[in-house]
């Protein structure tokens, strides 16, 4: 494959990259202009549609279809909701557009916006991005005194005003309904569905909830066009009716046991093997890895051997991972304990299960009491039967709960009990004891 | 018409708006819930009532839905499939049953709850047999302090949220949250703000556990020696239906009995926690009379015929100097009784209603956070302090076509007017009383006064006789509601040893044989007074009869 050459990152690093001037002399609000000019918002919906765009956040729902979903000829008020409680371990590509390039994703907000007639944006920022916050903020500034947001945008007679909204630093606000719910100041607790946000959302009116590498891509779809946006990445699965392909640029980033841990933009369908070896400069200490985690701990585990999976939203899922999710990879080298690496996944969800829906809420906190059991040197045969019963038995799938949380909870648990099962057998009949640090207790 | 097919069997519902949960009970299928209370939003996050649903195809087969869903939450349309006793459906409820024990504490043993706990129930019927959890359990300390009547045991809890919405939907005054998250959320007030509306004893009910108990009520019984009857609420002239639960003769609580036809599904704590002067000790338990300018216990039999002669007597003087006092804590059939009793001696005697006690304006439900009642109103706590005015207005109405007030009574005897009073009182205790001691001293300006009540007062004080009165809850017998609607009372507790119903009274008063019995009193009843002629059966059913 040729050198891929940046687009969404393109501007990263450069000099006053998050200024509306350099952003402009690079060609900036281009896409915005042409659009409000030439396109009617119907126009735009059915561009991203063309362009097989799927939601970055992790699900991968067709962003264009879900714009189609809002109720024809509403008197409105309709709202944007954009997500940015980045929240998955190990991701912060949205981070890097924000903190680098937030006119470029401001853009893309504009766009949604003006797609699907929303009046207001609400761009939900998780706590810990304070910088990301205070950019944005100076970005919505000089937007607005630009003419680019407010009252009759470019003179065309469409408005729309932008709010910034901070969480509180929970996980569950980036589920999209938990977001809303946070949005409108109430505890974060994921909506039982339906109505769907498209029907009723934000404050009970329909409201799109996107992504913010989502967005940034739209404004290249409306720049560079549908076919440049097609020409990169993985066609359907004939074999798969249910697959719309997977087009575009994604952000992925590399972390864990890497010489150089970072985030790389490439064409979607690129392998885990390629990601470590070639962008993320091998594993440390020269080392071998014993597993990753492909997209964010909730997509769940792959081992070594599964490293030539292409990182679409597909590939994955042909190795019993849950799916593409963020596109952050997290290596995990060979002198890695599974125990200590299914500890760490089921402290972080225990932690982090809102506490709504009983199986989530007590399934999670079993699991950490489990997996630290098995890491102390206690562990049962038994509690990996338990474990991976539970992780079968927790999430929207199985229907025992409102939010995907538990589905992201269980996936890592029972693809690290299948895949690295001899490994965990052995460790209980040993009764190993962990020699990593103890991770410090959340609660 | 829609018809369901709960576990195989064909249920027609009709046109009404139902959830899985209602639709399954109408065929007879229980479905396992917490969360979900028909007065209350529906959250589905308890995840008990999940079950295998499916869709009838327009070809006649039937289109299983892949996974498990909770029934509160899906709609019964015409051709929905339940299944919820498939192999899935029982594992995802044991499941759901396995993860709800896994931090609760299994205190049964000294749990108030426990023999009508839900969870235990549901365990039993649903459940696993043993727990496959070894750890420790999560163990937050307990939360004496969440409401002046109310103590949250907040280990028991199993997070149904019921109590929180209960606070923001009904009471409006949104006192209860969530609080932390994951396995550590736990229920609890805002610091220094308890859970003190006047609504706040139903949380109380609305727990499906042992979390949230009644301090009232706290390590007095084990539920399982309770027995439950049917009655209505005497404190209000909302008439709530509620269930008395008594152990030997001693009332021990009351609950709010479901009846969309009087208040719904709840209750206020001033009915709730007001009934424990039927156990007082302070009760006048025998009849008195007065002799030698003292009241000295005497027994019925020298009391009833010097009563019986003495108002003969004074009806015999004047008929019109003659006041029959009635107070509208007496059941309908007691005031139709009295009422015929002296109406018998002479058409010229009066009857009166006895002071009908108000305090402030109707009370409604929701509030605002700054106290201020919303629309739609879910619960009114009446301003008229009492069970059947109503009631006992239509039948002097009947009896005299009006209705005379106790305040023209005091005067007249004030006045010296009056030969005989007989206040059939019969009111609870509460502040500022029935009668003040002016009132009692002009009433006792009448030689003949006669006091029948439930506990002393200053007209008892100065009365020639005292009768002791039964409270609502040691007779039978019919109040009418603010909006007409009659309610049978049922007798849960005996009242105390030497007392009489107040209806037993007066039938010897009427020199008339036998024990009372409501239900042909009640009969009697509807058949001379037209407003009470739907009751000409003599029977109510637990909803009561809407009189019109």
């Amino acid at each position: 494959m040729p050198e891929y050459e940046p687009v969404l990152l393109r501007r990263v690093g450069r000099p006053n990259s998050q200024s509306i001037d350099t952003y402009r002399a690079d060609g900036g609000y281009r896409a915005l202009e042409k659009a409000v000019a030439q396109l009617t918002p119907e126009q735009v919906v059915d561009q991203v549609k063309a362009s097989g765009l799927r939601g970055r956040g992790g699900a991968g729902f067709p962003t264009g279809l879900k714009w189609t979903f809002l109720p024809k000829n509403h008197p409105g008020p309709i709202y944007l909701a954009v997500n940015g409680d980045e929240s998955e371990p190990c991701t912060f590509n949205n981070r890097v557009l924000l903190e680098e390039d937030p006119h470029q994703f401001l853009e893309g907000v504009i766009l949604a916006a003006y797609a699907t007639r929303a009046w207001v944006a609400y761009i939900y920022l998780r706590y810990e991005y304070g910088r990301c916050y205070r950019t944005l903020e100076k970005a919505v500034a000089e937007a607005y005194a630009q003419g680019l947001l407010g009252r009759d945008i470019l003179g065309k007679g469409f408005h729309l005003d932008v709010h910034l909204a901070r969480g509180a630093g929970a996980y569950i606000c980036g589920e999209e309904t938990g977001l809303l719910e946070s949005l409108e100041g109430k505890r974060a607790w994921p909506r039982v569905k339906p109505p769907f946000p498209a029907v009723e959302g934000a404050f009970r009116k329909p409201t799109v909830v996107n992504n913010i590498e989502t967005l940034a891509c739209v404004t290249h779809i409306i720049d560079r066009g549908v076919d440049w946006f097609k020409s990169m990445g993985v066609p359907p699965d004939p074999k798969n009716p249910r697959d719309p392909g997977s087009y575009g640029p994604k952000l992925y980033n590399i972390s864990g046991h890497v010489n150089k841990p970072g985030t790389v933009e490439l064409p979607l369908g690129v392998t885990v093997r390629e990601l470590i070896d070639k962008y993320g400069g091998g594993v440390w200490k020269g080392r071998k890895a014993k597993g990753a985690i492909p997209g964010g701990i909730s997509m769940g585990i792959m081992t070594e051997a599964e490293f030539d999976t292409p990182l679409d939203f597909n590939g994955p899922g042909k190795v019993g991972c849950l799916g593409l999710g963020t596109g952050a990879v997290t290596v995990f080298d060979e002198q890695t304990s599974i125990a200590d690496v299914l500890y760490n996944i089921t402290r972080f969800f225990s932690h982090e299960s809102c506490g709504q829906c009983t199986p989530c809420r007590e399934g999670t906190g079993w699991m950490m009491k489990m997996a630290d059991r098995i890491r102390r040197g206690d562990g049962r045969l038994e509690d990996l039967k338990i474990l991976e019963e539970i992780g079968n038995a927790i999430g929207i799938m199985p229907g025992t709960t409102i939010c995907g949380l538990a589905d992201g909870a269980g996936w890592p648990v029972k693809n690290a009990i299948k895949k690295f099962r001899p490994e965990f057998e052995s460790l209980i009949r040993a009764g190993t004891k962990s020699t990593s640090l103890q991770l410090v207790s959340a609660h | 018409m829609a018809t369901v097919h709960v576990n195989g069997q064909a249920v027609d519902i009709g046109t009404e708006k139902l959830n899985l949960i209602e639709a399954a009970d109408r065929g007879g299928v229980f479905i396992p819930h917490y969360c979900w209370h028909p007065a209350l939003t529906v959250v589905a996050s308890c995840r008990m009532c999940l079950v295998e649903v499916g869709d009838t195809q327009p070809d006649g087969s039937v289109k299983m839905q892949p996974r498990v869903v909770p029934a509160c939450q899906t709609p019964a349309k015409d051709g929905t499939v339940v299944v919820t006793n498939s192999e899935r459906a029982k594992y995802a409820q044991a499941q759901t049953l396995e993860s709800l024990l896994i931090n609760h504490p299994l205190d049964c043993p000294v749990c108030d709850k426990a023999g009508e706990c839900q969870l235990q129930d549901y365990t039993h019927k649903f459940g696993r047999a043993e727990s496959r959890m070894i750890d420790e359990k999560f163990a937050p300390p307990n939360k004496p302090n969440i409401g002046a009547q109310i103590e949250l045991f907040t280990d028991r809890c199993i997070m149904c949220t019921r109590c929180v919405r209960f606070t923001r939907e009904i009471s409006g005054t949104a006192e209860l949250l969530v609080n932390h998250r994951g396995e550590h959320a736990e229920i609890d007030i805002f610091p220094g703000q308890p859970c003190d509306n006047k609504l706040a004893g139903n949380v109380v009910d609305l727990c499906p556990v042992g979390a949230l108990c009644s301090k009232d009520f706290l390590y007095k019984q084990r539920v399982w020696y309770l027995k439950s009857h049917d009655s209505v609420c005497a404190d209000c002239s909302t008439g709530c239906s509620v269930h008395v639960d008594e152990n030997k003769d001693i009332l021990y609580r009351l609950r709010p009995r479901e009846n969309p036809l009087a208040q719904g599904h709840f209750m206020c704590d001033e009915g709730r926690f007001g009934f424990h002067y039927v156990n007082s000790k302070e009760r006048i338990l025998r009849p008195q009379l007065r002799r030698d300018g003292k009241l000295i216990p005497a027994t019925w039999e020298d009391v009833l015929p010097a009563l019986r002669r003495d108002i003969a007597q004074a009806v015999k003087q004047d008929g019109s100097a003659v006041v029959a006092v009635l107070s509208p804590f007496l059941t309908c059939e007691e005031g139709y009784l009295l009422a015929r009793y002296f109406k018998s001696l002479s058409g010229e005697v009066r009857l009166a209603l006895g002071p009908v006690p108000t305090v402030g304006e109707d009370d409604t439900y929701p509030k605002d956070r700054h106290g201020k009642p919303v629309e739609p109103v879910k619960f009114t706590i009446r301003a008229e302090k009492c069970p059947n005015r109503r009631g006992v207005e239509e039948v002097l109405r009947h009896f005299q076509g009006e209705v005379i007030g106790f305040d023209d009574v005091v005067r007249l005897s004030g006045e010296g007017r009056l030969k005989a009073v007989y206040a059939a009182a019969g009111y609870p205790p509460r502040p500022g009383g029935w009668v003040s001691a002016e009132q009692a001293a002009a009433l006792a300006k009448t030689p003949l006064l006669v006091v029948q009540d439930i506990l002393p007062s200053p007209a008892s004080a100065l009365a020639k006789y005292v009768v002791p009165a039964v409270s609502f809850a040691e007779k039978e017998g019919t109040f009418v509601n603010h909006a007409g609607l009659a309610q049978g009372l049922r007798r849960a507790v005996k009242p105390p040893a030497e007392c009489h119903t107040d209806g037993q009274v007066f039938l010897d008063l009427m020199e008339r044989r036998g024990l009372v019995h409501a239900p042909t009193i009640r009969a009697e009843l509807a058949r001379d007074v037209p407003f009470f002629a739907p009751l000409a059966s003599g029977t109510i059913d637990a909803l009561g009869v809407m009189l019109k």
